[in-house]
């Protein structure tokens, strides 16, 4: 790809932009939220047309007028999100949207598809039953499905698009396994991600983008994580080091779960008994793939939700069980996950999005009526102390980007003073710089004596932060460890239900 | 290739030059039709403005055309405000007139005769039983999440059917069973002399009713823009979720904005009565169908209480002139089409205000003439 250009109103999403990736190559693309990954690879799918530029194909230009064109050129993709019909089976799945022979048939003869998805199945290790149905498989094999589709259209050019951001470690590495073995049978894999180990890991080159320029192509090789954050975001960063604090948590009790039990959203139940404290000045890291309770313990304790059974305790008092007031007033902070709908109202203002905890009191309130002037202050002192990027304290909050969100969260959940912070999920999707500052501030509010609760799946970000750390697997806690002697594999081993050695 | 995209600022001019836009090409559009239907419209659009609003005595009777549609207006607006689709203030103004004829009654049986008095009863009564009549589905919302849409205009129908049994079906207290005459031509009572609201001014003559209205607009501003609670209002309306997050009590506000909503349609019953009619009369009230029309009025003015008083004038003249226009020749179909033509360039032109049009020549090209046309930049 040469000198593509895009524009959409208002953004320029790349400019000159350009790499180039060889047969039996894997080339990651690396770049921070809103560097232009997507777009490019929206681009080479056919998906957009660049404005400028233009993409050349084993040598030949080719001008893609839909995805169809570039899937008939050999390029396939696998979006973040999969693209898979949950009620079939794999092989239908597989040959579905497939245009040659085997599709053009009004039925689809499906023995001698699921031979021939088992044969790839087989060949590449992607063990996969060819009979079972989409909803039956976990994430990681509907990832391997996605995959599937691609080699039985023999794609040549396989798009990665962050794949391993709902995997778990050992997964993540079986993929990168899978991806090295298709790139030595002569295909091209086109890795994207903003992990930079990842990148290291699996990549033969990678091509950096930053504000939807080419910074550089280096050999995965040469280049060391910290060269290539640097290169992501224009200086030298901190990385997930582990910060030892001087004040080791050995305050009292502030947080205090004791057999707590929720009812799910789909029936079942969410939380089944969970236990667990909290000292002032500690972070504990609950770590756990996506959907194993976490967010609803988060709720739980922020009020959100209503146990069906068991207490919770900040200090000496009793949380009021369903009552975001109550746990509000007894000091719980919550960042959660869904930042814009749930933590910040996308319509409303800045300022009024900044009063969301305090506008029930003075200075805030007077009487039933709101001082506007104290309002737009509390944010105006908000944006200013926080860094938040926004043109005015009137901002619609859905105009600002992932990480002032968050900062714009973090500070006025701060300016409670809080005795305990949960935050969920608090650097996902944020930029390398946004990570930093976000972790800054967790390091803080654990060094000023708040019980800092840390809801991850980022196995480096849980490590670098927490003092301990605890596995919830289905609705429960299946061990705790200490995040000084932990590693990712333990971790990872505990997350997909293993027992605790 | 013309293509539609979202802009990201909104112009201020753009909030005046829309609507009035939008008018001057309905207005256009509505020409075309009446000169191919052998009308002039040059002469139609006269006679409108004349009977709408400068003629003698024309604005008179738009402000009491108008007065009942801002109490409605204003009514759909509270609650439209918190993504609360009251569409019942029909019923609630019915019932706000049998409320409002109760205790005028009452007071005259008591020989009463102080005018303030009876205004300040008769909104009342009539906000209570407004507020009361929302509250069935407002309950319904909180407690057992009914669709209210549903169940508001379900209400209608039967708050139709009570008044109407109220005059015709009973020897009810509000029927008038004095004369031979009214026992046999079902009628209401009529109301004491001092149940009649005053008016102001000489050449163009404001009802009582429509001054409170402007109060309530005022009144509802304050409330949505500058109280705790129509701070809650706004979050509830923006995000429930984030509502919840913050600790807000989602359900006492579902009740608190339907029982506003419904009392202010009340109040537009009690004017109905004080101001025009003195006495109950279903099938007026059932023929006018102020609650819909409101419906209308608060999304033209984007549920703004100022704006929902200047539509509501905007709307009374326009049905005005649509009475005027009628005639042997002049079809009442026609008024009703030049009527929807107006609100749908109105409603059309609100795309304009939140997207831009553009049209880009190159994506023509590429489209047509395939690869050998990529544009070289």
């Amino acid at each position: 790809m040469t000198g593509i250009t895009k524009r959409f109103p208002g953004v320029l999403a790349n400019e000159d932009v350009s790499f180039e990736a060889a047969v039996g190559e894997v080339h990651a693309l690396l770049g921070e939220n809103g560097a232009g990954k997507t777009t490019l690879s929206n681009i080479l799918t056919g998906l957009y047309r660049p404005d400028e530029g233009q993409i050349e194909l084993y040598g030949e230009v080719v001008h893609f007028h839909s995805p169809r064109d570039a899937l008939n050129a050999g390029i396939c993709m696998v979006h973040q999100h999969f693209r898979l019909v949950e009620p079939f089976t794999v092989a239908e799945n597989v040959v579905l949207g497939d245009h040659r022979s085997e599709g053009r048939r009004f039925f689809v003869h499906s023995p001698a598809i699921e031979r021939r998805v088992e044969e790839l199945g087989e060949r590449y290790g992607l063990g996969v039953d060819a009979r079972s149905r989409i909803w039956q498989l976990s994430v990681g094999e509907q990832q391997r499905v996605e995959i599937l589709k691609a080699l039985y259209r023999e794609a040549r050019i396989l798009i990665m698009d962050e794949p391993t951001a709902v995997l778990t470690p050992q997964e993540a590495e079986a993929l990168f396994t899978i991806l090295r073995l298709m790139a030595q049978e002569g295909k091209t894999v086109i890795f994207i991600s903003h992990k930079l180990h990842e990148v290291k890991a699996v990549a033969d080159r990678v091509t950096v983008l930053r504000g939807g320029r080419t910074v550089e192509t280096v050999l995965a090789t040469d280049a060391t994580q910290r060269s290539l954050a640097a290169l992501m975001v224009g200086r030298e960063v901190e990385l997930g080091r582990r910060h030892e604090r001087e004040a080791k948590p050995d305050g009292e009790v502030v947080l205090e779960l004791d057999g707590v039990r929720v009812p799910g959203d789909r029936g079942g139940e969410a939380l089944n008994g969970v236990s667990l404290a909290l000292r002032s000045g500690e972070v504990v890291a609950v770590a756990g793939v996506a959907g194993n309770g976490q967010r609803e313990l988060a709720e739980t304790i922020s009020g959100m939700r209503a146990p069906s059974a068991g207490t919770i305790r900040v200090g000496a008092r009793e949380l009021r069980p369903g009552d975001a007031r109550d746990a509000i007033k007894a000091g719980v902070a919550h960042i959660p996950e869904d930042r814009l709908g749930t933590g910040l109202a996308p319509s409303l203002s800045i300022s009024r999005n900044a009063a969301f905890k305090t506008y029930r009191a003075a200075p805030i309130s007077r009487g039933p009526f709101l001082a506007m002037k104290r309002m737009g202050e509390l944010a105006q002192s908000l944006i200013q102390r926080y860094d938040v990027k926004a043109p005015g304290p009137e901002t619609p909050a859905r105009n600002l980007s992932g990480g002032n969100l968050q900062k714009l969260m973090l500070g006025r959940e701060f300016h409670g003073d809080p005795k305990v912070l949960i935050a969920a999920q608090p650097t996902r999707g944020l930029d390398v710089g946004a990570i930093e500052t976000v972790h800054g501030f967790l390091r803080d509010a654990a060094s000023d004596g708040v019980a800092v609760l840390l809801i991850s799946e980022d196995l480096d970000e849980i490590l670098a932060l927490a003092d301990r750390v605890v596995v919830m697997y289905e609705g429960a806690i299946v061990g705790e460890l200490e995040a000084g002697t932990a590693t990712v594999e333990e971790l990872g081993y505990l997350m997909a239900g293993g027992e605790a050695r | 290739m013309i293509r539609l995209e979202r802009r990201l600022e909104q112009p201020r001019w753009l909030l005046v030059a829309v609507p009035v836009g939008s008018l001057i090409v309905a207005f256009a559009i509505m020409a075309v039709i009446l000169a191919v239907t052998g009308h002039d419209p040059g002469h139609t659009y006269r006679q409108m403005l004349d009977a709408g609003f400068t003629g003698n005595g024309a604005f008179s009777a738009t402000f009491i055309s108008a007065t009942p549609i801002l109490f409605t207006g204003l009514a759909a607006a509270a609650a439209f405000r918190m993504q609360l689709f009251n569409i019942g203030a029909e019923g609630q103004l019915y019932l706000g007139a049998v409320g409002a004829s109760w205790i005028a009654l009452q007071l005259g049986e008591r020989g009463l005769d102080s005018t303030p008095l009876y205004v300040v009863a008769m909104c009342f009564a009539a906000g209570v039983m407004g507020a009361l009549w929302a509250l069935i589905p407002g309950v319904l919302r909180a407690f057992a999440n009914t669709n209210e849409i549903i169940t508001t205009l379900m209400l209608n129908y039967v708050a139709g059917f009570l008044i109407t049994y109220l005059i015709f079906d009973s020897s009810s207290y509000w029927r008038d069973v004095s004369t031979l005459q009214a026992q046999s031509f079902p009628q209401g009572k009529p109301m004491p002399a001092g149940a009649e609201w005053p008016t102001f001014g000489s050449s163009v003559v404001v009802p009582l009713g429509f001054l409170i209205g402007l109060g309530v607009a005022a009144a509802l501003w304050v409330l949505y823009s500058r109280t705790r609670f129509g701070f809650e209002v706004s979050v509830i309306a923006d995000s429930p979720r984030a509502a919840r997050y913050a600790g807000m009590r989602t359900r006492r506000k579902i009740l608190a904005v339907m029982a506003i909503s419904g009392g202010i349609a009340g109040i537009g019953g009690a004017s109905q009565i004080g101001d025009f009619t003195h006495t109950l009369d279903p099938t007026g009230l059932q023929g006018a169908a102020f609650g819909y029309t409101g419906i209308v009025v608060a999304a033209l003015a984007r549920y703004n209480p100022f704006a929902v008083c200047l539509v509501a004038v905007l709307l009374g003249g326009l049905q005005n002139a649509g009475f005027t226009l009628q005639g042997p020749d002049f079809p009442s179909g026609l008024v009703g089409v030049m009527q929807g033509i107006i609100l749908f360039c109105a409603l059309g032109g609100e795309l304009l205000i939140r997207y831009r049009v553009t049209i880009s020549r190159r994506a023509r090209q590429q489209g047509d003439a395939g690869p050998a046309a990529e544009p070289a930049r």
